[in-house]
């Protein structure tokens, strides 16, 4: 057998699929589970992302979950308390609200929801009863060869949420997802699968947060698939911002049919070591996409976002803008990616990657790739890299406003622009207190 | 109020004021003239207290307090203002955010409540009039996208809402045309009392016609060479600084 990288976390995975497929009886003829079975075998066969691999060059995420986190060990028992829990949800969001503790649904502290022509059911529920919908976009997005924590999240997909939007629904709140981790006692490792389908016409946001809470280390491993059909607006949003322990990887796929629009909100505030891979593929004409990404990091933490962004067919606008804020010995990588296709005349492409080090320490890698195919488009991508404007800083405090004070009006005022364009309040003021309180300090 | 003794700066290593000696009171306004390159801004920066400059010797006494043991944002948070000759722009800060903070934290130096959001708005209408200057500009990101004389009238603006005790104009003429430069000249005196002081920092004599000062001062190669009052300015305007330099040139 070739040697392949993650060798030791393959095997312990193998024997994890292994009795994973005794528990499922009936289901492992499914159609689902054989996808779970090829991904299983690509994960064999291909490993997990190499040292020298380029699009983890930056992110050696293999060595680092090789040395911190338990394959091995069976998910640990969720004790906090009620108050925990409540703690990490966001203060005066009315949203529909789904609770995920150690990455299982808990029904107790989940909303039920009644609304017509929206369906949200547990992932596991929905093999069951949407098993016809599920097998017509399950895997269809997220390639598994194309990503090696996709193929390991698919051969497991049994957690996470499944979201059903009818045509021309207008879901009236955001549906929100908390997944809690509990590390206290033990390592945590969990991984979560959702799929959304948005209708034509329909238009629902959801916004999934990440909190683990105590010293032990923690994986999670999240793949999203997105379906948005035409004229359909799909709102997502993902706020990390997890504990000094926390690995985290995530894998967003969306895929748009003509004149819809899909807008992600990626912001990363905390965790050991954070993977974001978001790709967008505009599959029809005149879509829209918005890719808007905030990063504020300090001690050691160290975030990582790839983003792709696809255009297949003509006439569409997709706009990238990514800022990032890197204190201590943190690190900050982006790498954005578009590709406009031959087909995809009149295409409007904008990307825009902007980073201030407040530390010598601290590091971003940023890399721009812009493929073009077609002759008749409007692309533009830029990245800038620098320190606080100590002119600007001078000109406040001749104000006889505090250095530190200065500091963080400016900061925040750099990051501005991102939070500018998130439309939900509750969320906007919940980041921008976090945000406040972290450049204060 | 203000005392400069013998000060000396430098900026990588390059000596620019070679010994400034110079007496504010309370009440007077001082004009600094000179030709370019006469060490003018650097003694404004310096005074505010601009970490790029290095004091290499001297003092300076501003209300009995050792004005160089305070940083720029405490000297503020004293009294000492400085209009700056190319203010700043600064995306996603609005003027009326940034002023709010920034009287908030004077105020609260001086034991005082921060001002409630009704006060405050009518301390700005108030002080908006006074330099003609628009609600909607103060709105705007700070200074981003201001026109010249956008950016000096807000200077003066932020100066009237602050009340310093000592106001440093750094070239507040420069870039203004002759409207712009009246209103910010009825902005300052407006503003004058017989407990602040300003110093004007200038080049042309032209702001000396509408903001007239008590004393007028050169500086040249980074000393003050001649002291006069206000005719001394129109002596420069007239005559230009030749005279002035071949003089320090004779003497030293």
């Amino acid at each position: 057998m070739k040697e392949i990288a993650g060798n030791t976390i393959i095997s312990s995975l193998s024997a994890q699929f292994e009795a994973f497929e005794k528990q499922l009886n009936g289901q492992s003829k499914s159609a689902v589970h054989q996808v779970r079975k090829a991904a299983m075998a690509q994960l064999q066969t291909a490993g997990l992302p190499a040292a020298r691999d380029e699009e983890y060059k930056f992110t050696n995420l293999t060595k680092a979950l090789a040395k911190n986190i338990d394959f091995d060990q069976a998910t640990p028992a969720f004790n906090l308390t009620p108050e925990a829990i409540k703690e990490v949800q966001v203060t005066g969001l009315d949203a529909y609200k789904l609770v995920f503790l150690n990455g299982k649904y808990s029904e107790e502290l989940s909303d039920t929801i009644s609304v017509e022509g929206l369906t949200v059911l547990p992932f596991q529920a929905a093999l069951k009863d949407k098993q016809d919908v599920v097998e017509q976009y399950f895997g269809k997005k997220a390639d598994l060869e194309s990503d090696p924590f996709i193929a390991m999240n698919t051969a497991f997909s049994m957690n996470g949420v499944f979201i059903e939007v009818a045509d021309k629904v207008v879901v009236d709140k955001p549906i929100v997802l908390y997944f809690v981790g509990d590390s206290s006692a033990a390592k945590l490792s969990y991984q979560i699968r959702n799929l959304v389908v948005a209708g034509k016409f329909a238009e629902a946001t959801v916004i999934e947060k990440f909190d683990t809470i105590g010293d032990n280390e923690s994986f999670t491993n999240v793949v999203n698939e997105f379906s948005v059909d035409h004229n359909a607006n799909v709102r997502y949003f993902k706020i990390e911002n997890d504990s000094d322990q926390a690995y985290h990887v995530s894998n967003t796929h969306a895929s748009q049919e003509g004149s819809s629009t899909f807008t992600a909100n990626t912001i990363a505030l905390n965790g050991a070591m954070v993977r974001n891979n978001l790709n967008i593929r505009l599959d029809g004409e005149g879509c829209e996409s918005h890719m808007n990404g905030l990063y504020v990091l300090k001690g050691k933490t160290h975030v990582d976002n790839h983003t792709v962004v696809d255009h297949v067919k003509p006439n569409s606008y997709s706009n990238e803008l990514y800022k990032g804020i890197m204190d201590d010995k943190s690190r900050g990588v982006f790498n954005g990616k578009i590709f406009v296709r031959q087909d995809a005349q009149k295409t409007n492409a904008f990307q825009s990657n902007k980073n201030v080090l407040l530390s010598d320490n601290a590091t971003i890698n940023t890399k721009p790739q812009l493929e073009i195919w077609a002759d008749d488009v409007k692309c533009s991508h830029g990245c800038t890299t620098g320190q606080l404007d100590q002119d600007a800083l001078f000109y406040l405090q001749a104000r006889g406003i505090l250095k530190d004070k200065a500091r963080a009006i400016l900061l925040k005022a750099f990051a501005s622009d991102v939070l500018e364009n998130i439309d939900n309040k509750a969320i906007k003021d919940y980041l921008e207190a976090i945000i406040t309180e972290r450049l204060e300090a | 109020m203000l005392s400069i003794k013998n000060l000396q700066a430098s900026v990588e290593e390059k000596e620019i004021l070679r010994g400034i000696n110079l007496e504010v009171k309370a009440g007077e306004v001082h004009a600094i003239m000179g030709p370019n390159g006469s060490g003018k801004s650097t003694l404004a920066s310096v005074l505010a207290g601009k970490e790029d400059y290095e004091v290499t010797g001297g003092e300076i006494d501003f209300l009995g307090k050792d004005l160089l043991e305070f940083d720029a944002d405490e000297r503020a948070r004293e009294g000492v203002f400085l209009a700056f000759q190319y203010p700043v722009e600064i995306p996603g800060v609005s003027t009326t955010n940034f002023m709010k903070t920034a009287l908030n934290q004077i105020r609260e130096h001086r034991g005082e409540k921060p001002l409630d959001a009704v006060s405050f708005l009518k301390r700005m209408k108030e002080k908006m009039k006074l330099v003609e200057i628009d609600q909607s500009l103060l709105s705007r990101s700070l200074n981003e996208g201001f026109s010249g004389g956008e950016k000096k009238r807000n200077e003066i603006f932020q100066m009237a809402m602050l009340e310093p005790k000592l106001a440093i104009l750094d070239e507040t003429d420069s870039g203004l045309d002759i409207d712009a430069l009246r209103i910010v000249a009825n902005g300052v005196n407006a503003l004058k009392s017989k407990e602040n002081a300003t110093i004007v920092v200038t080049h042309y004599q032209r702001l000396l016609d509408y903001i007239v000062p008590d004393y007028v001062h050169v500086l040249y190669k980074g000393r003050i060479v001649k002291s006069g009052t206000k005719e001394l300015a129109l002596e420069l305007e007239e005559k230009g600084y030749d005279w002035i330099k071949e003089e320090a040139e004779a003497q030293a």
